[in-house]
């Protein structure tokens, strides 16, 4: 069986296959850690990517996560997801590090931004041309849109980054951060259409061009 | 019930999640097929989500996975699992 595959408990739910694949680890099969890891490594830099926006830092604190990850393999009970638990290690190590960098951080200046009314309206338009995800092969877009999230005010960067991107669910989320469900889902929300506004006329500007019948733009 | 655009704009995330009730969704379906506004604000707040959700847009440098699994291979080697 491979190491990502589900399978099924006598009651009908899902067991985490990691938890059979720490169990060996730990009975002395340590080569089996970097199969375990391999799934989740890519999440655990993004993650540290975005807290804390330099790849070198980044790059070093998932090192260390994952170093974590490996001497608290025996504290996994397979009560979350593996990969969200690793996430956790990471998150921790990218906020003690943060901490540690007393950076004069602008986060900690900023008003809550849910203590003001603020405006949360979408940009207005008639008409949508998807972009494709193909769109993604310029970098400059990928760079676009890391940038508009990067500009969000904290909170709401906290749940765009694991809901939309780490692809966390809800709950997870709710229990990463310390909130409610009800308050990832608002947070969320609102994030949303502050990068839609933020990203819509960058996005209009990469649509694939409407064409004629003769292939001429029109 | 009969929705308007702002009620739409209110449930846009949840309804992209599939986190709304079957009666809400309908309406909100009823009212999409006729506001080409709320059409576009569904339509590209959807693919914003879609679009950041893909790998592309994160960049991972090269040799990270290799840097990494170096560094975990020279643990692995003095440190028996705890």
């Amino acid at each position: 069986m491979g190491l990502t595959a589900q399978t099924t408990r006598g009651d009908g739910s899902f067991a985490d296959p990691a938890v059979a694949t720490i169990a060996r680890i730990l009975a002395g099969e340590t080569q089996l850690f970097h199969e375990l890891i391999r799934p989740v490594e890519r999440s655990v830099y993004v993650m540290l990517l975005m807290l804390l926006r330099n790849e070198a830092d980044a790059e070093d604190a998932a090192q260390e996560a994952m170093i974590k990850v490996y001497r608290n393999l025996h504290a996994f009970r397979g009560e979350a997801r593996f990969s969200t638990w690793v996430i956790s290690i990471a998150r921790n190590e990218g906020l003690t590090r943060l901490k540690k960098q007393q950076r004069r951080a602008e986060d900690s200046l900023e008003v809550d931004p849910e203590e003001k009314s603020g405006d949360f309206t979408p940009a207005m338009l008639t008409d949508w041309r998807e972009v494709p995800l193909e769109a993604l092969e310029r970098k400059e877009l990928g760079g676009q849109i890391q940038r508009a999230i990067a500009g969000l005010p904290k909170i709401y960067r906290d749940v765009v980054e694991l809901r939309d991107i780490e692809e966390l669910d809800v709950q997870e989320t709710a229990d990463m951060l310390g909130v409610t469900a009800g308050t990832v889902k608002v947070r969320l929300h609102r994030a949303r259409l502050m990068l839609q506004k933020e990203l819509v006329p960058v996005l209009q500007k990469q649509a694939p061009a409407r064409r004629g019948i003769f292939g001429w733009r029109i | 019930m009969r929705i308007d655009c702002h009620h739409v704009w209110d449930h846009l995330s949840l309804y992209i999640d599939g986190d709304v009730e079957a009666e809400l969704r309908a309406e909100i379906d009823r009212h999409l097929e006729h506001c080409e506004i709320c059409s576009a604000v569904m339509d590209s707040t959807r693919n914003v989500v879609v679009l950041m959700a893909d790998e592309r847009v994160f960049e991972i440098p090269a040799g990270y996975s290799e840097r990494l699994h170096e560094r975990l291979e020279a643990m692995l080697k003095r440190e028996p699992p705890q």
